[in-house]
């Protein structure tokens, strides 16, 4: 039931009815030939509303992993992981650069062959039918992947094309596509002229447009600006509630992942923890005190004499679980002699789950390091022609 | 259309035809590459700048020093720029089928292969595509050359240039499929360099593209056979030359012989085709790989 309500609060408007969405008719057809496979249905907003908790609720399983492993020569990227995602939902798949995200990713997209280990998607083996598999699922890829001297329409009816879509629903299908992602307008423009942010939106228009069952998203919203990166939840939310699609995406963003149904947590090719969100958050207990101190190791000494709880010392401040903070900071102060500078309470958040899970925080200068590279790499792509 | 979108009948059975699919991409694979190549006017102009330095500057520097020369060449009759055009021809014809082909590496390069890798089509779909593609752009340039032969003095008559039509596309799509075979194992654009220095160039000069493939020394004799692009080229010289009224035997003379034999255009041309199929087969069998 906690589904179908999240599904409902993530409804967030009606949608206008001119972005002209495509029926897809087999697509019912298939719904009552069928009543177990998984409703996928784009309908205006009035159904929708009552069709979300069908959505959400069908539990099959689109993506079955068990025993996953992938070797590299010595290296062992993907070491022995088991997954399964449902119809409908949105499936985080978190953890910092090199946890073995995009490498899992890859197996499921039928680009790389599994070490040991099986992995079904849409319930069709990857290793052994990667055709079906191929045409069933649309993939945005962690570097982008279009022709910069085609226009976004040709790069859509490339696709479309290379997928087989009929030519009575091509059109309409790349028309509603541009106008769900805002580039109606520039349909007609060299993608060299696009930024990133439009090329990604791009991406993400003909990755679901040849009526995909999964979604496949591998960090969509790296070195994006933080409105293009929203916007791109959007569309996601949107894709899910009128498509009924399933998407599946990686990100290193841990605040993103929030916005997931649920989350797999994956650091050194394992997963440590999956669940939802609230489910995650709630391993580490009640509130997040942060005390900024002169003195952390006095700090901790004292937290841990006055309290019994066990705190984590990070860069001249430390942190503790408390079940109400509230209640906490007055015997903190009164109860310690600790010089303190400055102290914070919040909700827990999904970094410091990250953090009580693996002991490291998400390596995110690491990540800042491989941003920039990318941007530079955006950059020189986009000054060569 | 808004409200038409909503409620028209679109139904598309997705159950993925494969067979029907590979054609649909074959089609835009090879659609997309001439696209890409009307869109590139640049490379077009810079594309005949080489072959026409060779034809006027490089011909015209050597025919005068040739002049009064003894050896296979002198005796024919034949400007040494007459001789060297279908050459040149076969060189647009070379250099533009491997670089058409080696998008492949800037496409991967620039991530847009994935696109192609990923799609439920038959990844054969994607190597006949991209030798299709490289061979129309190089057959295109390759045409384009024969506007200049009056420049260099060879007469061609109408039916000599239906004739070499077909030829010019035979060597575009055995040189196509070579690069395509090449490209399709390349990781990286560096490759690339090796590719231009080692194989391209050679296979230009042994040709017989700058002079005659016969009286050379035994061990060049037996590159030049080896070389695809003998074949071809060949063949565009007796019909480009014999439309242009060049007797026979000095054709034959001037012309590849293997073993003693003088072969016959169809004997090339089968060759060419076989070499090309055979390229093909392995680009096809480098795009199924999976790691």
């Amino acid at each position: 039931m906690a589904e179908v309500r999240r599904a409902r609060r993530d409804v967030s408007c009606e949608p206008p009815p001119e972005l002209g969405y495509v029926v897809p008719r087999w697509r019912w057809a298939a719904r009552q030939r069928a009543p177990d496979e998984r409703s996928s249905v784009a309908v205006p907003c009035r159904s929708t509303r009552l069709l979300v908790g069908t959505i959400a609720s069908v539990s099959e399983p689109v993506i079955e992993v068990v025993g996953l492993v992938k070797r590299y020569g010595q290296i062992e990227a993907v070491r022995g992981i088991d997954l399964d995602v449902r119809g409908g939902e949105i499936f985080g798949f978190l953890g910092p650069n090199g946890a073995g995200k995009s490498t899992t990713i890859s197996i499921l997209c039928t680009l790389l062959l599994p070490t040991a280990g099986t992995a079904r998607v849409a319930g069709i083996d990857v290793e052994a039918d990667p055709g079906s598999v191929r045409g069933r699922i649309g993939i945005v890829f962690q570097d982008p992947s279009l022709d910069d001297q085609l226009t976004a329409r040709e790069n859509l009816e490339f696709h479309a094309f290379l997928y087989g879509l009929a030519r009575a629903v091509r059109r309409q299908r790349i028309d509603a596509a541009l106008a769900m992602v805002e580039l109606s307008d520039r349909a007609s423009s060299p993608v060299s002229t696009f930024s990133g942010g439009m090329r990604r939106r791009l991406e993400i228009a003909r990755g679901m447009l040849h009526f995909p069952r999964v979604l496949f998203l591998d960090e969509p919203t790296l070195g994006l600006d933080p409105q293009t990166r929203s916007r791109i939840w959007e569309y996601l939310h949107e894709l899910r509630e009128r498509e009924g699609l399933t998407i599946f995406m990686t990100t290193h963003y841990m605040d993103e992942a929030e916005f997931c149904d649920r989350i797999a947590i994956i650091d050194k090719g394992r997963i440590v923890a999956r669940g939802t969100p609230t489910e995650l958050k709630a391993m580490v207990g009640g509130d997040v005190v942060t005390v900024t101190s002169a003195d952390p190791q006095l700090a901790a000494i004292e937290v841990r004499r006055a309290f019994g709880l066990e705190p984590v010392i990070d860069d001249g401040t430390i942190r503790v679980e408390v079940q109400d903070s509230a209640a906490f900071m007055p015997r903190l102060f009164g109860e310690t002699s600790i010089p303190i500078s400055a102290v914070a309470a919040r909700r827990p958040s999904l970094d410091d789950v990250f953090l009580k899970l693996t002991g490291h925080a998400i390596r995110d200068e690491a990540a800042g390091q491989v941003d920039a590279l990318r941007k530079f790499g955006a950059a020189w792509r986009g000054r060569r022609r | 259309m808004t409200e038409h979108a909503l409620t028209a009948p679109v139904a598309t059975p997705r159950h993925v035809d494969i067979r029907g699919a590979s054609l649909r991409a074959v089609y835009i694979i090879w659609y997309r590459d001439v696209l890409r190549f009307t869109r590139d006017r640049m490379r077009l102009v810079v594309s005949f700048a080489q072959p026409l330095l060779y034809l006027l500057i490089f011909g015209t520097g050597l025919s005068s020093s040739l002049r009064g020369a003894t050896g296979a060449f002198s005796a024919s009759g034949l400007q040494y720029q007459q001789f060297i055009f279908p050459g040149v021809i076969g060189m647009t014809v070379l250099f533009t089928s491997i670089f058409g082909s080696m998008s492949i590496v800037w496409d991967r390069e620039f991530g847009f292969l994935k696109e192609v890798l990923v799609a439920p089509i038959n990844r054969a779909a994607v190597a006949v595509g991209k030798t299709l593609g490289g061979a129309t752009q190089a057959t295109f340039q390759g045409i384009i050359m024969l506007a200049f032969a009056p420049l260099v003095g060879v007469k061609l008559s109408f039916v000599g240039v239906l004739e070499l039509l077909p030829l010019i596309f035979v060597l575009a799509f055995a040189l196509s499929a070579l690069g395509v075979a090449l490209a399709a194992r390349m990781r990286s654009l560096q490759g690339f360099q090796v590719v231009m220095n080692f194989l391209m160039m050679p296979i230009f000069f042994l040709s017989g593209a700058l002079f005659p493939l016969s009286g050379l020394p035994a061990w060049m004799t037996a590159l030049t056979r080896i070389d695809p692009a003998s074949y071809g080229i060949d063949p565009l010289r007796r019909v480009a030359l014999g439309s242009g009224g060049a007797p026979a035997s000095v054709l034959d003379r001037l012309g590849l012989s293997v073993f003693g034999q003088t072969l016959a255009i169809w004997t090339e041309e089968a060759l060419l085709i076989g070499f090309g199929l055979a390229m093909l087969g392995v680009a096809i069998r480098s795009f199924r790989h999976r790691d």
